[in-house]
This record gives structure tokens, sequence and C-alpha cells, in this order.
């Protein structure tokens, strides 16, 4: 990236810092300053008003959709400028996480445990995942590429009489891949960003996440921004989890109290191997 | 309109030839035919076309041949071609009277994602209607003919409409009905290509255009304009494509690659849900309270019985 964009970038930071603001309480740490989220939530929208049109003039199933825009030739007139400011807004985060969203040895490491990650065997993230995880760079540079065939795909769609037919109709096929594969990242992304991962929504919110979301999900950045070991600070914390927990079960029953510490061990064992 | 027939013409006075349109039955599929051997390329079918669809006389293009303009328009819908050819050494004109050729299986309406903007009849007429046209120009990109033409100020695609509105009263298309020569004919698809191949053959047999024949593409089912060449072999010298097809993108990928991708995507929706009631979610570590139990259900018996 040349350093006219990373100028323009600290100075969009800059300015975007002044006008809102990002609280980070005690035991919280800051993820994503106002820019950031300023530019994940105009992304989101133009592209979610992008889809949905997009949906609306597409084939019969979503056809329903058309009377939220306005009918039909509405939906064909706006769908093209929605797309407009999702490549804009696109344009200004990319530049703004494109460092970040570097590829490298720890996500190809990351990619090999995918499975493992998604059949949620792993409590804790590796100590190398930063900042991002592979997966969420993956989507980053699965946005980038789909955006580029949008682009492309998108103007020779609008300006047809400029280009040959068949140009036409191979760009109607691009276009829809491009759509399909940005639409099933969607989903994996909400899905991680809410019901999966709780507290990580927050993070596009309030700009902020807990300590402990951040020793567990990004080791690697936790330890760079606290400067503390992330599996120390897990630990501690579970012995302080633990002891509350047991101080609690002094009143409960004789049984549950040995259930509770037979789970315990187990737990810790399954951490150890 | 009790009998359908009324409007039929009957006689014509000094005109050779059979009478166009005698006998139709409207129920049937409908054909134009144009025999381009006879087409003298005085261009009154253009008129008469401009004339009946009340479009407004627009400027002509020239472009050193004797076409009024290079391509038909979204308000010129019918245009007489000539393509300069060359028959034992000298020049030989081919005129065809070039419009939408109504295909049976029709690439416009494949590819139109608008509700109700494309329609055909039973009678095999391709017809657009506008009020229901969302104008994306899809159906300009899955025209094998180049046909439809797109209209910049109402943002909507217009072509021939073989004159629905006329056919639809028992009448015969305004480009048919001005045709001096008699080169134009409008009946039942079979009746039409009836006459065209016995005029093909007419001429193989006394004419010495031994390619003669009728152009009725089968790569999109047929079509119902029909034309007899001199030569069936290179339609292409005419403007005509010798295998008009669809592109694939408003066949295969739209009616069947892309619907089956939509539903994997919502089956990804089903997945991700069935994901979290499956594998929980996953809580900044270590939960407040801790987990006790997560192995299956006979194993947590098994415990019980331990137990007194």
């Amino acid at each position: 990236m040349s350093t006219s964009a990373e100028q323009f970038d600290r100075d969009a930071r800059g300015e975007f810092a002044r006008l809102g603001k990002t609280r980070v309480h005690r035991g919280e740490l800051l993820r994503h300053p106002v820019y950031t989220r300023f530019l994940h939530w105009s992304v989101a929208i133009s592209f979610i008003l992008s889809l949905i049109s997009g949906f609306a003039i597409s084939p019969w199933l979503f056809r329903f959709l058309t009377p939220v825009f306005g009918g039909g030739a509405r939906t064909r007139a706006l769908h093209p400028w929605f797309g407009v400011a999702f490549e804009v807004f696109f344009l200004f985060q990319f530049i703004n996480w494109f460092a970040p969203m570097a590829w490298t040895a720890a996500d190809r490491r990351w990619m090999r445990r995918i499975k493992a990650y998604a059949a949620n065997e792993e409590k804790l993230e590796a100590e190398d995942v930063g900042f991002f995880n592979g997966g969420q760079k993956l989507y980053f540079w699965t946005i980038a590429v789909s955006g580029l065939l949008f682009l492309i795909t998108g103007l020779l769609i609008w300006f047809d009489n400029a280009v040959a037919r068949w140009i036409v109709a191979v760009s109607y096929v691009v276009h829809d891949l491009a759509a399909l594969l940005m639409l099933g990242g969607l989903i994996i992304h909400i899905y991680e960003g809410t019901a999966h991962q709780p507290g990580t929504f927050r993070s596009m919110i309030d700009g902020t996440v807990t300590e402990k979301w951040a020793w567990t999900h990004h080791p690697a950045w936790y330890r760079a921004v606290t400067g503390r070991d992330p599996r120390d600070a897990y630990e501690r914390e579970r012995r302080i989890v633990k002891q509350s927990a047991s101080e609690q079960s002094r009143v409960g029953s004789e049984s549950a109290q040995r259930a509770r510490a037979v789970a315990d061990d187990r737990v810790l064992q399954n951490r150890e191997r | 309109m009790s009998n359908p027939r009324t409007f039929q013409i009957q006689e014509i006075s000094a005109h050779p030839g059979p009478v166009p349109g005698q006998g139709t039955q409207r129920a049937e599929e409908v054909c134009k035919y144009i025999d381009v051997t006879t087409c003298i390329g005085c261009k009154a079918c253009e008129v008469a076309c401009v004339e009946w669809n009340d479009h407004p006389f627009r400027e002509t293009t020239f472009d050193d041949t004797y076409q009024t303009m290079p391509s038909t328009e979204w308000n010129y819908w019918n245009l007489i071609k000539f393509a300069e050819d060359e028959r034992d050494g000298n020049l030989m004109w081919l005129m065809r009277k070039d419009q939408c050729m109504h295909c049976e299986d029709p690439g416009c309406l494949r590819a139109c994602p608008a509700d109700g903007a494309i329609i055909k009849y039973e009678n095999g007429i391709v017809d657009f209607q506008q009020e229901n046209c969302i104008g994306c120009g899809y159906c300009i990109s899955g025209c094998p003919f180049d046909i439809p033409k797109f209209n910049e100020k109402t943002k909507k695609v217009y072509k021939c409409t073989l004159c629905s509105d006329r056919v639809g009263q028992g009448l015969e298309p305004a480009c048919i009905k001005a045709c001096p020569t008699g080169c134009l004919h409008f009946g039942t698809k079979s009746d039409m290509v009836q006459i065209a191949s016995s005029r093909a053959k007419q001429l193989r047999e006394q004419s010495g255009f031994a390619n003669a024949g009728v152009y009725d593409p089968a790569s999109i089912k047929g079509t119902h304009v029909i034309y007899v060449l001199h030569d069936i072999k290179s339609p292409e010298r005419y403007g005509l494509p010798a295998n008009p097809v669809i592109p694939p993108s408003y066949t295969y990928w739209k009616w069947l690659a892309k619907p089956t991708g939509l539903a994997l995507a919502m089956l990804g929706l089903g997945a991700v849900f069935f994901h979290r009631v499956f594998y929980g979610s996953k809580e900044p570590e270590p939960e407040d309270t801790p987990v006790i139990e997560t192995t299956p259900q006979d194993e947590i018996d098994a415990a019980r019985k331990e137990q007194p």
C-alpha cells in the first residue's frame, strides 16, 4: 500500500476519533476504533441493500422483495448505486485493513486446524493467532476478490450497450458467482460474530472487548497490546473462577460438589492433553 | 368478435399470388414467411411498421449502403438489410427484411428477470409488456438475432410485436399488408413451412439456386418468422446466424446452476443454525460457571449408577 494511502488512513482514523469516542472500561481492550466501526457498518448496510435489491431482480424466488424498493424498475435503477456505495466504502475499509489482513504462516497453520475450530474442539485459540485469525482474513480477501468481480461485471452489465452481448452474458454468471461467494461468507460471518462467539458483536458497536475474550480468541493480539502472556492470564482467571465456584458449591449438596470437582478435573485434563 | 375471420382479406384487386393470410386459423401457431428472392427492397414494410405502431419518423443513418439505418432501433422494428454479395462475378444484392424472429424458444424470455415483461402466446408471438419491464437489458444479450433495443429515455426495451394487436383481431401484420411483390406471407406455421418449402424447391429446380432452402433454425426449436434463402448453406451472408443459440448464462446457469447455488446458500443458513444447536457457543474462557458435564448420556447414566 502506498504511503499516501497510509497517510490518508491515519488522518481518517484521527478525524473519526475526534468525532466519536470509544470508552474502554477496566478489564476491556480497544478492538475497533470509530473509523473502522463506521466503515464496517457502511460496508454492511450498502452490501445488504445491494444483496436484497439484487435478489429482488433475480429470477422468481425473491421477486416478492421488489416492492421494498418501489417496484422492479426502481429496484433495477437503485441496485447499481447500492453497489457503487459498497465499492467505495469497501475501498476505504480495504486501505484501513490491508496491513493487518496480510496472510502469514500463523494463518496457514490456522487453516490446517479449521476442522477442529469448526467443531469447537479448541476452547482457546492457538497462541499464534493475532488480531485476525485465518478465517477472518480469508473472508476479507473473499470480499476483496468478489468486490473486484462485482465492480467489473457490474459496470459491464450496467453499460451493456457499450460492450458485446456475449460479454454481458458472461458477466451475468460471474456477477452471480461473486454474489453466491459473498452470501456464503456473510452467513458464516454474521453467525460467528453473534450467536457462535458471544462477546464479539460489541467490538463493532462499542469498539471494545473483554480481556477474557481477547486471550481466548486472539492470544497473540492480547500479548501484543497488554504485554502479558495469554495462557498465564487465562490460568490465573481460571483459578479465581474455580475458587468462587467451590465456595458456592459448599452450600450445595455433597454429590453436586463431587460431580463438579470431577468435571473440573476432566476439563483440566483435556486442556493439558 | 364473434367471427375471427371477419377482417380477413378475401380478394385484392390486381394482386399477384395468393391473398395474404387467407384461411388462417387463429388457434394455430402463426408464422410470417419472407421470400427474400422476390424482395425488391422497396421498404414499404418499414413504412407500414412505423405507421401502424405510431412511431415517429426518425432520422436515418447513411453508411454507404441502401439500408435506412445500420440496425433496428427501439422505434424502428422493421429494417431491410442490404447485403452486397457476388454471383457469377456480378454484384448480387441480398435484401432481407430484418425483425424479431419470434423464436419458439425465445432467448429474451429466458433471460428476462421481470415478472410478466415478456410473454409468449400460444400462437408463437413473443411480446414485450413495457409496463412490467425493469430495463435491465438482459433480453438484449439473450437474443441471438440482436433484436430488442433499449430506450434510454423510458428505460424500457422494445421490439417487433408481430402486430399482436392486429393478429388478435384477425388481421395480418402491417408489413405483410404493405408488401407489393407478395414476398411476405402470413398464416399458420405449417402452411407457411409448406409454401416456403415448395418455393425453395422451385428455386432449386427451375432458377439455378442449387442451395436454396428454408431458414427455420432448429437450435431454437424453430422460429415464427421463416425465410426462403438463395443459399441456405451460408445464412451468414444475409446476416443470419447459421446456428442461433441462447447464451448458456440464461439457460443452464440461470435455470439450473444458480438456483442450486442459492439452495446451497440457504442450506448454509440452516447449517449455522444447527451448528449452534449441536456445538454450542464459544464463550470467552474461562466461563464464569465451570462446565460440569459435556459427556454423552450413557456416561452420565453410568456416573449416576456409581452414586448411591
